[in-house]
């Protein structure tokens, strides 16, 4: 039973390095990277386990419904190991990043109690308790974000705070209102129960969810937030944020209450199609104009948001599949430039595209990783977010949705717009650099490396091969609502 | 249903004041009211007229029964907001110190 150590371990570890340090960060990073490899072989291993064979935890040993279930089928292992792998490279930078801001424990516990809120929300069956994880995670993320002491981190993380509670308290309700219709909270059963009711009460109750979930996913109308809290946070942070939080809270949350839960309708999906062609145009157009360098990653984040989006839209076998990949893909890249950027700002000490120039020789990891980041973001061959672009394209013209095709090759090119922007001003400007304050350490260095090298391998994933072994088991759970219900209720 | 029209009024008023208020402790007190009429609207639909506390004892018949678990959940989601409250103050001294204001209009140094 490997379920609830997956949420038990970053826990205790989160307490451990409260008990245990003194005044410096050492026990703070050994308990977080020990942790974080371990949770990484957990999830594999969780992963491998669960290939159509879904695992089903009753806390405390009582029976469905009247517990709290957690479920580890495939797509909560896929979820779990991206958000570990990209958490343990987040760490292994932050060692060096964060000692060059303070020198304090207190960065790793809450680095390790948003990994307890994110698993928490991955893998629990039972609609309160995801809230309730929802919660933990957002509390360390928005103390993470105030924690370069600055005046416009605080600012950043207030306003992030305040919409969060308006999301919270839009879901609170929804969950009222759920429970008033089912008068239970468990996912499965909560499906069983909705199946028999009018179609009007499904849509209401996703309604609500919609607007709590979409804000936290930073889908366009909702997306005030996105953009101050990840440009503001440290850039392991910003990395963490911007490349699994708003995938675990957000996109994962909705895939398994739309697909999983409510069952995918028609309305649903020209929700999803509506919110995504919004988030894709627009926050496009928004990051041409940036001069921020984490500011334009930050929209660029809403507008890749907005590609998984129109693929849940789609909705179709293909569609789903790229949707995942795309999660991925984002998790992966997104990860990489946000570490870039933050290697670039702790060198020269500023954020703003028009005062670098030329970094290649004194920053040689940073200019060539990030190359290789803004060539899968903007959908180049052979890096992966050219596969996952290109699979959600063709499932747009297989299901007939043309014009849904005609926003994503739109936003393609518009991303590799804005990025030559961030590569012409950020790393090959006419101002040659020749000195900077400080180095990036060799922890640093390594974690953007890792990610390059991600970028090249997960592209292997739509090889036939792999995807039937990784990627089929995953999409088969989203799509067959039946046996979600199944294997938790029992036969 | 005039409860529920009440409380849902209370909702709005909250969201309200988080949406045109300027000063940063008035937005927190605006989120407060919100989340203290989510916790209402949870109470409301366990609620029954005349309906006694659930618990078994010998002799008396189970009938009209107030339900119990929304109860559980509004104690766990005041804790919760306890605690997001504490962080928004905490933040808003914090802003304090550095803007010597509460003004929202005053602190933007984040555009866009």
């Amino acid at each position: 039973m490997i379920i609830p150590y997956l949420i038990i371990m970053p826990l205790l570890a989160a307490f451990l390095i409260t008990l245990i340090s003194g005044k410096g960060d050492t026990w703070g990073v050994i308990f977080a990277i020990l942790t974080e490899i371990t949770m990484i072989l957990l999830s594999v291993i969780g992963f491998v386990l669960t290939r159509g064979n879904p695992l089903v935890y009753n806390t405390g040993g009582w029976k469905v419904p009247y517990t709290i279930v957690l479920v580890l089928d495939s797509l909560s292992g896929f979820m779990l190991i991206i958000v570990h792998v990209i958490a343990l490279f987040a760490l292994m930078y932050s060692v060096a990043y964060i000692r060059h801001l303070s020198k304090s424990w207190k960065y790793y516990a809450l680095f390790m109690l948003l990994i307890t809120g994110m698993d928490g929300v991955i893998l629990t069956g039972d609609l309160f308790n995801l809230f309730v994880f929802m919660e933990i995670a957002l509390f360390a993320a928005y103390a993470l974000v105030a924690y370069g002491n600055r005046p416009e981190e605080f600012e950043a993380s207030f306003k992030y705070a305040v919409m969060g509670s308006i999301s919270s308290t839009l879901i609170l309700v929804g969950i009222g209102i759920t429970y008033s219709v089912t008068s239970t909270l468990t996912l499965a059963n909560i499906s069983q129960v909705l199946a028999k009711q009018p179609p009007y009460v499904v849509n209401w109750i996703g309604a609500i969810f919609l607007v709590g979930f979409g804000l936290k996913a930073a889908a366009m109308p909702f997306h005030a937030w996105l953009p101050d809290a990840h440009s503001s946070a440290p850039a392991p942070i910003s990395s963490m944020l911007s490349g699994v939080l708003i995938k675990a809270l957000g996109i994962y949350v909705l895939i398994r209450l739309v697909f999983n839960v409510f069952g995918f309708n028609p309305l649903f999906s020209r929700v999803f199609l509506g919110l995504g062609t919004l988030s894709i145009i627009a926050a496009s157009l928004l990051a041409i104009s940036q001069w921020d360098m984490k500011r334009l990653l930050a929209y660029s984040s809403i507008s890749q948001i907005g590609f998984i989006l129109i693929a849940l839209g789609i909705g179709t076998r293909m569609a789903i599949f790229g949707a995942l990949f795309h999660v991925l893909n984002h998790a992966i890249f997104k990860g990489l430039l946000f570490l870039n950027a933050g290697s670039v700002e702790m060198c020269l000490g500023t954020r703003d595209l028009n005062k670098m120039g030329r970094l290649g020789k004194v920053l040689p990891v940073t200019t060539g990783t990030s190359m290789i980041g803004t060539l899968s973001v903007s959908g180049l061959p052979p890096f992966n977010g050219f596969f996952s672009k290109v699979i959600i394209i063709i499932a747009a013209i297989e299901a007939g949705f043309f014009s849904t095709a005609g926003v994503a090759v739109v936003g393609s090119i518009l991303t590799l717009g804005y990025f030559m922007k961030f590569q012409r001003y950020g790393f090959y400007g006419e101002k040659v650099i020749e000195k900077i304050a400080h180095k990036p350490g060799l922890g640093m260095r390594a974690a953007m490396i890792c990610l390059a090298i991600l970028c090249l391998v997960t592209s292997l994933l739509v090889i036939p091969q792999f995807r039937i072994m990784i990627m089929d088991p995953v999409v088969d759970v989203v799509i067959n609502q039946a046996n979600y219900i199944e294997m938790v209720m029992g036969r | 249903m005039i409860l529920y029209i009440l409380c849902f009024i209370l909702l709005l008023i909250g969201l309200y004041g988080v949406i045109t208020k300027r000063d940063l402790i008035k937005i927190i007190l605006s989120l407060a009211i919100m989340e203290y009429a989510a916790n209402l609207f949870l109470i409301l639909f366990a609620y029954k007229k005349g309906g006694r506390y659930p618990i078994l004892e010998e002799g008396k018949e189970i009938v009209a029964m107030v339900d119990p678990l929304p109860q559980a959940l509004v104690l766990t989601s005041i804790v919760i907001e306890l605690g997001i409250t504490a962080m928004l103050v905490a933040l808003a001294v914090r802003l304090y110190q550095k803007y010597n204001t509460f003004d929202i209009t005053k602190i933007r140094r984040l555009a866009g």
